[in-house]
Formats: structure tokens, sequence, C-alpha cells
């Protein structure tokens, strides 16, 4: 019952956000460069983020929030305020998260946002960089002796009716002109238990999620989540146009804990490469260069605080979705270009 | 002339009596005495013995009792280590750890002033003033300032934000309520519809739409600058809705009421104001009493509906505690558990409200 309450009023959220959000940016509020002088004034970072989303933000038994997004919001909040407790995490669902965001309830969005062409565009806001390349993906039986997904030919696939990815599902076969069977399920609960019971060979969704889901199982050995991407979900924070500093500081904050993975800085040794490292990349990047970070509006010590207390991107990604964490995610798309993924952070000159 | 069809009283029977059956016997003859009942009871049967062993099963003999995430998946039956894991969750949500005293001390709080509120011998002026001083204490308790460390909105979920969403919307609601009962009454043409139009408006919409206009829509219309916490916002939305069906009910009492009452009391010279406060309420009140008990029932549990906005009560502090990558995945086990809990409560209420229905009659 909920969950068809929750698609009804997703669908009226929907439609509330484009008409308000579309006002808005005609209207355009005039905040330029004020939102980092708000959050030091304020002392804290109001940052959006979701509860209920396993590996990207959810609360631990003492209601502890953890989380990819979580990490990244105390990231944003270790660069600027030079503490990574000083935010307030505001919970949003998929519906009211972006009117939050409109309406200056919150900073800086890190939700599972995915970059779209309609979402910048007219809904006056401003994607960051990619923080998670997500994507859909299948999850089949090892039994089945699949590696790709263009060996599914004639398989049996569980699909929720009428989602975008039983549409890019279906797409997909088509294109490759491989034959398949769908299996329609109203929910993503029928749909585990269809496919752990053997109803369906591939369950499809988005790859964190197949990843979460996969740990479900008895034996989660025996599933294999296939490393094809049918429909790109590049996930990025996302904040309002109109405040270029601000959005700068948003796109840094998200590069550095990758180059700090690039350079080989990690939480644990942060402090040691400051002492003794005589690497100009290390250096800069955690502020012996004085005056670096001036152009950023921040202290010379934001990306250090950033590493010390958050982490760098491999910590980040193996404590919330990858071989520390629950949901063993292999890094895949999400690592360094320099180990075969797509994490390209620019140079830190 | 008169035509008698009988000119005799018919003569006295003996009440019919009852027939003594042994309770085998009896009970025999309620489940097979027709070939319907034969029918019924052996379909209840069916049913019964294809329910009952695997629900035994899964909730008992096969269940897990104390183990890890791990021995849980690999277990048939239940999983109780989870609701042991997730416990606290459950009762503080993601309340600041430090703080949680306070939260366990509203709970207390709301728990005692409801118990007390149901005794009848406490109604009055004094139970009014300190049931709105035990929800500007548990206010105070939860929400901090005033010499205790602030607590955001946000952070306040699990058992004290359901209870106080429901135990307050009750006496809040009632004023309000009241007001458009009257208004309903009323013989201004003006008050009346706006009255009408009030009830009629938030009694006929779904509680979701009016949650989630006050939740997403409102600060859009707050001048700029000023934020209205997330749980002011739903309780206002709350409150209204309350409002609108508390005024019905009240409704129904002054219906009960004779008119002549009133009439009465205008003719020895009572100013208007007296004879609502003196003669007729006090007998609206009792009379709806029962309808007033049904719409707490209902709102404990539609309190559960603040999920659309984002905020976590206890039953959505259930379904998040599934999301813990550890423990994900068992949510049967959690809504067991919320069934159990929601069940307890509102059945209590019922009872007393099928409690004060009997004394009223003897009355």
């Amino acid at each position: 019952m909920l969950s068809t309450l929750q698609s009804a009023s997703r669908r009226a959220a929907l439609l509330l956000t484009v008409a308000v959000g579309s006002c808005l940016a005609a209207s355009s509020i005039a905040n330029a460069g004020t939102t980092l002088d708000a959050v030091k004034e304020r002392g804290v970072l109001k940052c959006g983020t979701s509860i209920d989303v396993p590996g990207f933000g959810y609360p631990d038994s003492d209601g502890v929030l953890h989380g990819m997004d979580v990490d990244y919001c105390k990231a944003v909040a270790a660069a600027v305020l030079g503490d990574a407790t000083k935010v307030d995490f505001i919970p949003l669902t998929t519906q009211t998260r972006f009117p939050a965001l409109q309406s200056g309830e919150v900073d800086v969005l890190f939700r599972q946002v995915t970059t779209t062409f309609t979402r910048d565009t007219s809904l006056g806001f401003l994607s960051g960089p990619y923080t998670v390349i997500d994507g859909q993906g299948m999850m089949v039986p090892k039994s089945l002796g699949v590696t790709k997904a263009t060996e599914l030919n004639g398989a049996t696939v569980c699909v929720t009716p009428g989602s975008n990815s039983e549409l890019n599902i279906g797409d997909f076969f088509r294109a490759h002109n491989m034959e398949f069977t769908s299996i329609a399920m109203d929910s993503f609960d029928d749909m585990r238990r269809a496919f752990f019971s053997g109803r369906c060979d591939v369950f499809t969704s988005d790859r964190t999620y197949l990843g979460s889901i996969r740990v479900l199982s008895k034996n989660p050995d025996d599933f294999v989540v296939l490393n094809d991407v049918i429909a790109k979900s590049p996930l990025a924070p996302v904040v309002r146009q109109g405040d270029d500093e601000w959005y700068n500081i948003i796109r840094w904050v998200v590069y550095a804990p990758m180059i700090a993975e690039e350079v080989g800085v990690t939480s644990e040794n942060v402090d040691e490469m400051l002492a003794s490292s005589s690497s100009p990349r290390v250096q800069r990047l955690l502020g012996k260069q004085e005056g670096l970070a001036k152009g950023l509006g921040l202290s010379d010590d934001w990306a250090y605080n950033i590493v010390k207390m958050v982490g760098n991107y491999a910590e980040l990604y193996d404590q919330n979705l990858g071989m520390k964490s629950a949901i063993k995610l292999d890094r895949g798309a999400n690592n360094l270009y320099l180990n075969g993924g797509l994490l390209y952070p620019p140079p830190f000159l | 002339m008169t035509t008698f069809i009988q000119t005799q009283p018919i003569p006295a029977q003996p009440n019919p009596k009852k027939e003594e059956l042994s309770l085998p016997r009896r009970y025999g003859k309620m489940l097979l005495g027709t070939p319907t009942n034969v029918f019924i009871t052996v379909g209840c049967v069916v049913i019964l013995w294809l329910v009952v062993p695997p629900l035994f099963r899964w909730l008992f003999s096969e269940a897990v009792w104390a183990g890890t995430p791990e021995e849980c998946r690999q277990a048939a039956g239940a999983c109780w280590p989870f609701i042991q894991e997730k416990f606290r969750f459950f009762i503080y949500g993601m309340y600041p750890l430090d703080e949680r005293w306070r939260a366990t001390l509203a709970i207390v709080i709301l728990f005692g002033i409801t118990g007390i509120a149901m005794v009848p011998r406490f109604w009055g002026k004094g139970l009014v003033l300190t049931w709105l001083a035990a929800i500007v204490g548990v206010f105070w308790l939860l929400l901090g300032g005033f010499g205790l460390p602030p607590v955001r909105t946000e952070m306040i979920g699990g058992l004290p934000l359901t209870l106080l969403l429901s135990l307050t919307v009750l006496p809040l609601g009632f004023p309000v309520g009241l007001l458009l009962a009257l208004g309903r009454r009323s013989e201004f043409r003006l008050f009346r519809w706006i009255s009408i139009a009030i009830i009629e408006a938030f009694r006929g919409s779904p509680l979701v739409a009016t949650l989630f206009i006050a939740s997403v829509m409102l600060p859009f219309f707050l001048p700029e600058g000023m934020t209205l916490p997330k749980l002011m916002r739903a309780l206002a939305a709350f409150l209204i809705v309350a409002a609108a069906y508390i005024a019905e009910a009240l409704r129904g009492g002054f219906q009960v009421v004779p008119e002549g009452q009133a009439e009465a009391a205008f003719s020895i010279g009572m100013k208007r104001w007296q004879i609502l406060f003196l003669i007729t309420l006090p007998q609206v009140i009792r009379h709806s009493i029962p309808g007033l008990v049904t719409i707490v029932v209902l709102f404990f549990k539609d309190t559960s509906l603040i999920i659309v906005i984002g905020m976590s009560d206890f039953l959505a502090a259930i379904q998040l505690a599934s999301r813990d990558p550890a423990w994900i995945g068992f949510t049967v086990e959690g809504y067991v558990f919320a069934a159990a809990f929601y069940f307890t409560f509102c059945y209590v209420l019922s009872l007393y409200a099928l409690r004060l229905e009997r004394r009223r009659q003897n009355h």
C-alpha cells in the first residue's frame, strides 16, 4: 500500500517540482556568492541526503548515519568549516529533494541524484562531478555460466511494469537481436523472491542496488552482478544555479578524495605524508603551498581536512559500497583511470 | 360494533427454556449442527491447517533467536536478533546518543498523561491544564533550548515522534474542532460556510496530500529567510485534519442534546456562553468521547504517513532499520513487531472506548 502511495505522491511531487522549479528558475533567486558565507556564519552545513538507501545514506543501530552521500556531506563540512561533524543532515525523499534545494532548505544535495539534461536545464540546478558512477545492470545466477550480457539470449527477466528499467532492458535485448521473456513484478521485494527462487534468470536494477540485493540470498556467492551497464546513471551532487563560488567548492570537494587516492594519501598516512613527503603533488594537495586555496575561498588545509576526517576515495568506496561493506560491490567504473576505471580528476595545479 | 378476533387472553406460556446441553454437545451443535455449519467448520479447519503450522514454524520453531545476520539468512524462520539489535533504533530513531534520556522521559510523560486522562475521576479543568503543560514539557525535552542542548526536528523519530504527533493532536485540535463545530451550527451564513468549507476540504482530501502541501509547498509561501521546521509543518497538517474530524464528532454530540435545554436556560436569563459551557458542552463531550477515542486511534496509525515527507516515526524507523546493509532484508520481522505494537496500543484504546460507552449507557 505504501509503495502505491509513494508512487502516486511521487508523480504529484514531480509535477509540483517542475511547476515550482520553473517559476523559481525564471525569477532566479539572487544569491550569488552567498552560500559559503551563510554556511560559515551558521557554523554548520545543511546537507540534503537520504536516510533509507543502503550504501548511500542509512542509519546504524545507534541512529548514526553512514554511506557514500553522507560521507561526502562530511567532506564538504571538513573543507569549509574544518570539522566533519558540523553537518545537519536533512533527510530527503526522492519527492522532497529538489524542492528542498530550490527553497534553500539545504545548501547542497548529495542524494543519489542522477545527472540529466532536464534537471540541469529546467530546475535551476547545477550538477557537480560524479561521486559514484552507477548504471542499470543485471544480476544472474553463476550457474547460468554467463559472463557477458550479450550471452543472455532467451533469458527470463524479472521487471517492474512501466518502469524505466523495463524499457531499458527491452531496448537492450532488441538492439542485440536477442529473445527474452519478461515476468512483471509489482515490487522489488517480489522481484527479489522470484529471482532467488529461480523463477527468472535476470534481475535488473541499478548496480549499487543489485549489490545490496545480492547479499540477501542464502549464498551470495552463487550470484554475480555482470559488468555490463545497459543504462547510465551517474550520481552527482547538486547545487542551485547562480553561486559559482559554492559550485566550485563542491566540485573540488568531490575531486579531492580522488586526487588523494591518486597520490597515495590515506586518512591514516596523511599526517606522515604532510610531514615527510617530498612529492610536489602531495604537498600542493595538503596545503603546503600557501595561498593556493584562496581562489576557492577556503583555508589551505581544506583538502588535508577532508582526507584526515573522511578519507580518500578508495576508503570512502570500500567502507560504503566496496569490499569492506556488506554490499561488496566491485570498484568497476568507480576506479581511478590508472586502474582502468572512469575517475579522472583534473590535475591539482 | 366492535369485533374481536379473540375474546379471551392467550394463556401465559412458560419461558422458552434454554436447552441445557453439556459443553461438548453445545459446541458440537454450534459447529456441526447443520450442513452449512459443517461446511463452514471444515473450511475453517482446512484454512487454519494451511496457515497456522507454517506460521508457527516461521514465528517460533524455525526462527533464529540469537545470532548474526548470516545465521539468520541461512534459517527458514524469522530473524528475531534483528528486532533485538535494532530495538533501540525503533524507539529513539536518530535522536542524538547523549541526549536519549530526554526522549525516554518524553515517552514516559506522554504515556503517563494518556493513562491519567483515561481515568474519568480526573476529568476536569485540571486535566486540560496538566495535559497542555505535559505537551509543552515534552516539546521542550525533545527539541531542547532554554538550558537544554537543542536537537534538530529532523533527528526526532521513532516512538517519541509517533506518540507526540498522535497524543498532541487531540488536545490541540480540540479547540479548533470545537470552533469549527460551533461555526457549522452558527446562524451567520459566513461562519457556517467557512466552517463547512474547512471541514469538508480536509476530511475530503487525502491526508497524504495535506501533509505534502504542508511540507513541500508551505516553505515557498513563507517570507524569505523564515523557515518552519518540518515537524511543525507536519504537526500543523495533522492538527487541521484532526480538527475537521473532531468537529464532526462534536457535531454528532451537539445533535444529541435537546434544543429545549438551551431554550430553558435562555428563559431563566443565562448568557449564551454560559449555556454553551455550563449546559451543552459537558453533555456534548460526554456523548462524543467514543468518537474522539476513535480519532486518536485513527491518528495513532495515520502518523506513519509522515514517511512520505521524509520523517521517520515508529513504523518508518522499522523500515529504515532494514536499510542497514548488515541487516538488510528483514523487513517482515520488523512489520510483525510493528503490527504487534500498534495492535496492542489500539486494542487497549478500543477496549477503553467500549467501557466508556457502557458507562454512559448506565448513566
